[in-house]
């Protein structure tokens, strides 16, 4: 019996649907059969952030109205077999499905899935509450920004009124260099405002934006900063304890010798 | 039977007459009663001003009763009416009251959006976020940040206090009086306490110390019973 995921954010852009995309590849790559479901009815673009645009024959419409079942309208991933993607309509909105619709499509994958990762589109409307409606988690991203903080906490508080459990965060978009100058929210700031636990925190990085254009999830890179933390990520959603990764820049051959003796510099 | 005894009786006292009104006889018979006291005695013009208080005793008044009898009173024109006093009061009125004087515990996180609202004084035993607002009719007092907007007073009592163990709030609020934050951005300060000084017409914050002389009344929980 699988595990269905939702992440979500509340305010737009802060990298709800590149989350899904790299934790799901990262699950993937750790030998999990997950499915990603994208929910953002009329705005998709999981697909586009995978590379599977131009695979998509039936979408997440057709199935809640009858027109297909659930696994003829699944994409299976160009690159592995266990990961396959839940494409969202480009031209209904999000009227055309019903929290209930998703519940049934959510409940039929578990069997099939070890995870299923639901990306929630952004607000608080109509839209979040079908993508919540069959989570049994929610995963919450938001960037060391006030607004994008802001908006976190308010979909914190609606999400304890669901079933969910406590949520989980992901601070996503670090700018280790702002955060120093005072410029933008450091991680125990935030921590401290919204008071749930911490799963992981990205780095902000030009690689993301990079791999995304060539629809080709960062998390497989090998060692760039931000793939190995959506590699932690997956690692402590599978309950595997994992130290958070030092953001900052290893400059020169003193810190590595002075990181090497364990002297904080 | 009660035809033969007194419905009312006046005491004068230094503060003025004290009318004890029997608790056994009917209402009509009081207001008959007191129209002809009040017509015989022989009132100068000249004289000053008379205080009365009201003893009922184990009787209770509605409102459009104690409007009644206070017409009749008034009528006449050098007394006011300083007092009425009752042994008994409606369930409805002492709940209320019980409500006032409470203090309601709310543990939790006031998140963005979210609202907390009390009759009577709140203890929050979490953090106020900014976006959050907790409300009451009495004191507020806040085991935790408050970040967001807190109002006391709700209705009207300017002495009502907001007190947090850290304070950093986007809004104060305390009756009809508001401050909010300075436009710069701010480390908060812990352990204060915010409430309206009269004398400037504004709401003043300081530390948590200050507030047994600032509010006496706060010394001992008894304080507001004696003047509900």
């Amino acid at each position: 019996m699988g595990e269905a995921i939702v992440i979500t954010s509340g305010k737009g852009g802060v990298g709800k649907t590149t989350t899904t995309a790299n934790v799901g590849t990262s699950l993937a790559l750790l030998g999990k059969n997950v499915c990603l479901i994208d929910t953002d009815i009329g705005l998709r673009n999981l697909d586009v952030v995978l590379g599977l645009e131009n695979r998509i024959v039936y979408d997440i419409v057709d199935v809640v109205q009858g027109r297909c079942k659930v696994k003829q309208s699944l994409v299976k991933d160009k690159r592995f077999d266990c990961l396959h993607l839940l494409p969202a309509s480009q031209t209904s909105d999000k009227s055309a499905i019903t929290p209930e619709g998703i519940r049934d499509i959510i409940n039929e994958l578990k069997s099939d899935y070890d995870y299923i990762l639901i990306d929630c589109p952004a607000g608080i409307e109509q839209g979040y509450k079908n993508a919540i409606a069959g989570a049994d988690k929610a995963i919450v991203v938001t960037t060391p920004e006030k607004s994008s903080v802001r908006d976190a906490d308010r979909i914190i508080g609606l999400l304890e009124k669901e079933d969910l459990g406590t949520p989980h965060l992901i601070i996503n978009r670090i700018r280790t260099h702002m955060v120093k100058t005072g410029d933008m929210l450091d991680i125990n700031d935030i921590i401290g405002i919204l008071a749930v636990d911490l799963l992981g925190i990205v780095a902000d990085d030009d690689e993301v934006i990079k791999s995304s254009h060539h629809g080709e999830p960062i998390a497989f890179q090998p060692n760039t900063k931000a793939s190995i933390s959506y590699r932690n990520i997956a690692r402590r959603i599978l309950g595997e304890s994992v130290p958070l990764m030092s953001l900052e820049d290893d400059k020169g051959m003193m810190s590595k010798v002075k990181k090497f003796f364990g002297i904080k510099s | 039977m009660n035809n033969n005894k007194q419905a009312i009786t006046i005491k004068g006292t230094k503060d003025g007459l004290t009318f004890i009104i029997d608790e056994t006889c009917s209402f009509d018979q009081i207001l008959k009663e007191l129209e002809t006291k009040l017509s015989s005695s022989v009132v100068d013009k000249d004289h000053p001003m008379v205080k009365v208080n009201i003893h009922l005793g184990n009787r209770y008044l509605t409102k459009e009763m104690k409007d009644d009898f206070l017409q009749i009173v008034r009528s006449k024109n050098n007394l006011i009416i300083n007092e009425i006093t009752s042994n008994v009061i409606t369930k409805h009125e002492a709940k209320e009251w019980q409500k006032d004087l409470e203090v309601s515990t709310i543990t939790r996180m006031v998140r963005a959006g979210q609202t907390v609202h009390v009759q009577g004084d709140l203890l929050l035993v979490g953090d106020v976020n900014p976006g959050g607002s907790v409300s009451a009719t009495g004191n507020i007092y806040i085991l935790g940040r408050l970040n967001g907007i807190a109002h006391a007073g709700l209705e009207g009592d300017r002495q009502a206090v907001v007190v947090a163990a850290y304070m950093n709030p986007t809004q104060l609020r305390i009756a009809d009086l508001l401050s909010r934050s300075p436009d710069f951005a701010t480390e908060g300060v812990y352990m204060e306490c915010a409430y309206v000084d009269e004398e400037h017409d504004k709401i003043l914050i300081d530390r948590i110390q200050m507030l047994s002389n600032l509010r006496p009344n706060l010394r001992s929980m008894e304080r507001r019973i004696s003047n509900g």
